[in-house]
């Protein structure tokens, strides 16, 4: 679960590291009266969770209260459409105004959990406020990285080595190595699955801030995290994602017009590479899990249809535990709720009852291509008609 | 032979009185696996499935029936606590099916049992499964599978019987199925399984089902590199995935290069493995490599 800026601002706040000056506004007028309050030049940044802001008009810095509130007034009600976000995009609902720095070096510090080591991995940069990726692709060297063993926890010659890998004025070791503490204490004691700042500004008096945040918590761990459970924004997920999160089906919203009905993570990316490398593009990826009951796949079935760009369904099952022809029960359950919404069908269905599973869908006068194989099911997605789905109406 | 688990295995099921672990357990002994015992805390004398006695803790069950494997179906929050119980009691292999583990206390626990002489399949995998041996430890459809020299390992489930299904359509059996789980943060790496299908006169040759998100898939190409013999068939899913989505799998989320499918495609071909070019293709690649082998006198 990824938290916003500011929410991750004030968990690092209350660990004591050093964050702007800000508040968080939810309409122009506070945005104006936030601006006032910190007096000089703020920044107005829009609290999504996806990274790419800046470039997509969501940071914008203001002289003024006034300017404050046009920024503001410009975001909040939007909808900011970042590389991150798929088209769709992600509403504004709040915005954060924080004091501008007088920024005399960025640098770049996370900490993530690296299956490669088995725990948790500090990573600093000096080439702060650049998209991390590129710089670990371009130039790795300058990414230093410290391994974090789970008992000894962050130690204090690896602090000092990463401050001294940053290369940073020997005066400034002290916040420095102070802040990546700090952040490693927020990291571990929170069940985070990264903490990512960055930049993290020197300023030109020698003040090391936190000028950006990004916290993610790990989503198993949330049943022993009500305080950050809590701090869940509903608005920023998918509806549809949020709707499947809320039956327990894990699904993942996306642009294509091939709707993919499978058991199985592993299985339902191999689902949507058979689709794309038969020259269609998948709608989304949904796994409906190994417990699903016919209620569940019902409801699965429901949030593909509810995808207006979707204009075939692909439903590949490879029975185990889950039945087959209770995976055809819950499609039958679905037609029936919205028969006007049924597309056409491609269905492949292999083990614990299949043909019960496939008798039942050949019989139900719907239009289904039934399939023996992943192979046989590409062809028939090839083979479907195109601008059937209801967005093309 | 096969590896990991065979005849000998007596298993003992850690929450085997909640509703998957009795259903499973049961599955595990209709395929022949030999559950001995289950471990339940708070229900010690019941008996399940007619003859299978539950202990309070796991080391009476050992003491009482000799239990050298677990199975875990304890839930997440508990987890963590059950496979090191079974890891002190000397049980190996463990096999945690649990899902949904903090990945915080996974990385304890793989810290522990670093050094110590016990191997931790999962968390969150299928199990594992010998054929031959009828020996079954996991969640996995018996029926799929049949007898054969060809071992498969995964990060995946359902992916995992879609290839078992595919090789068994053809005729080629399977010496062991091992699955090692689709968390970030997990015991045995495709490496460690590689190295023991490599010791195992029985395997002739190996399917390596692979996802994106973090580097195994390139440690498991640098291992087939230096010290992997037999002929090995690769698939790697998630080439459709955008970057910065987790595809249900905690660990199949592209963050960086490395993690991508393109990446780890490359990685395992330059080290001599025959890349499967889509899942529909996994059995027809591993016949034509089984073909070619034979055909080369060694």
């Amino acid at each position: 679960m990824r938290l916003h800026e500011y929410q991750a601002k004030e968990i690092l706040a209350k660990a004591g590291c050093a964050v702007p000056a800000g508040r968080v506004a939810r309409t122009p007028a506070e945005a104006a009266e936030a601006a006032e309050a910190l007096a000089g030049r703020v920044v107005v940044k829009a609290q999504v969770h996806a990274g790419g802001r800046g470039k997509a008009g969501g940071v914008k810095l203001a002289a003024s209260a006034a300017e404050a509130r046009d920024a503001a007034a410009s975001m909040l009600g939007s909808t900011l459409v970042t590389p991150q976000t798929g088209l769709a995009g992600v509403p504004v609902d709040a915005v954060l105004v924080e004091e501008a720095l007088e920024v005399d070096e960025e640098l770049y510090a996370a900490i993530a959990i690296d299956g490669a080591e088995g725990g948790a991995v500090v990573m600093v940069s000096a080439a702060g406020g650049m998209e991390i990726e590129e710089v670990a692709e371009r130039t790795p060297e300058k990414i230093i990285r410290a391994p974090v063993d789970p008992v000894l926890g962050l130690m204090p010659y690896q602090i000092r080595k990463l401050a001294n890998g940053l290369g940073v004025d020997s005066r400034l070791m002290r916040p420095v190595s102070g802040m990546l503490e700090r952040l490693y204490s927020v990291f571990s004691g929170n069940d985070c699955s990264l903490v990512e700042v960055n930049p993290l500004v020197i300023t030109t008096d020698g003040a090391v801030l936190a000028a950006d945040a990004k916290l993610d918590v790990d989503d198993d761990a949330l049943f022993r995290r009500p305080d950050l459970l809590q701090m869940r924004d509903p608005g920023q997920e998918d509806p549809l994602e949020a709707q499947a999160r809320s039956y327990g089906i894990s699904y993942v919203k996306l642009d294509g017009a091939v709707g993919c009905l499978v058991n199985g993570a592993g299985l339902a990316m191999a689902t949507m590479d058979v689709t794309d490398a038969a020259g269609a593009s998948p709608a989304n990826f949904l796994d409906v899990g190994g417990s699903a009951d016919v209620n569940k796949v019902a409801q699965a079935m429901g949030i593909i249809l509810s995808d207006p760009n979707v204009e075939t369904v692909l439903i590949n099952i490879f029975g185990g535990i889950l039945r087959c022809d209770l995976v055809s029960e819950g499609v039958l359950e679905a037609a029936r709720a919205a028969p006007g919404a049924m597309r056409p069908m491609v269905v492949r269905m292999q083990g614990t009852n299949a043909e019960e599973g496939r008798a039942l869908l050949a019989e139900s006068g719907l239009a289904v291509t039934l399939v023996d194989d992943m192979a046989q099911a590409a062809d028939a997605v090839r083979a479907q008609p195109k601008g059937s789905g209801l967005g093309g109406e | 032979m096969s590896i990991l688990v065979d005849q000998r295995t007596r298993l003992l099921v850690q929450g085997i009185t909640g509703k998957e672990g009795s259903f499973h357990a049961q599955r595990c002994r209709d395929y022949g696996a030999n559950v001995v015992a289950g471990v339940t805390p708070g229900r010690g004398g019941m008996v399940v499935g007619g003859d299978v006695p539950v202990y309070d803790t796991v080391s009476q069950a050992v003491t009482e029936t000799g239990a050298n494997a677990a199975l875990v179906f304890v839930p997440p929050p508990f987890a963590a606590d059950a496979i090191v119980e079974s890891a002190e009691a000397g049980l190996s292999p463990i096999v945690s099916i649990t899902e949904g583990i903090p990945v915080a206390d996974t990385v304890k626990v793989v810290h522990y049992l670093g050094g110590k002489d016990v191997t931790l399949l999962g968390p969150n995998c299928p199990g594992v499964i010998s054929p031959a041996a009828r020996c079954k430890v996991g969640i996995m459809p018996g029926a799929i599978h049949r007898p054969g020299r060809v071992g498969v390992v995964s990060r995946s489930g359902t992916l995992t019987y879609e290839a078992v299904g595919q090789l068994s359509a053809l005729g080629i059996g399977q010496s062991t199925c091992v699955g090692i789980g689709g968390d970030p943060v997990s015991g045995m790496s495709y490496v460690e399984v590689l190295r023991l299908f490599q010791e195992d006169p029985e395997t002739d040759a190996v399917v390596l089902i692979g996802e994106i998100g973090g580097t195994r898939e390139q440690e498991a190409a640098e291992f087939i590199t230096g010290s992997f013999t037999k002929p090995i068939a690769a698939l790697i899913v998630g080439r459709s995935a955008p970057p910065g989505r987790r595809m249900g799998h905690a660990g199949a989320i592209i963050t960086g290069r490395a993690g991508r499918a393109e990446e780890k495609v490359k990685a395992l071909e330059t080290a001599g493995a025959a890349t499967v070019p889509g899942p529909a293709l996994i059995g027809a690649t591993m016949r034509d490599l089984l073909a070619d082998t034979h055909a080369k006198p060694a």
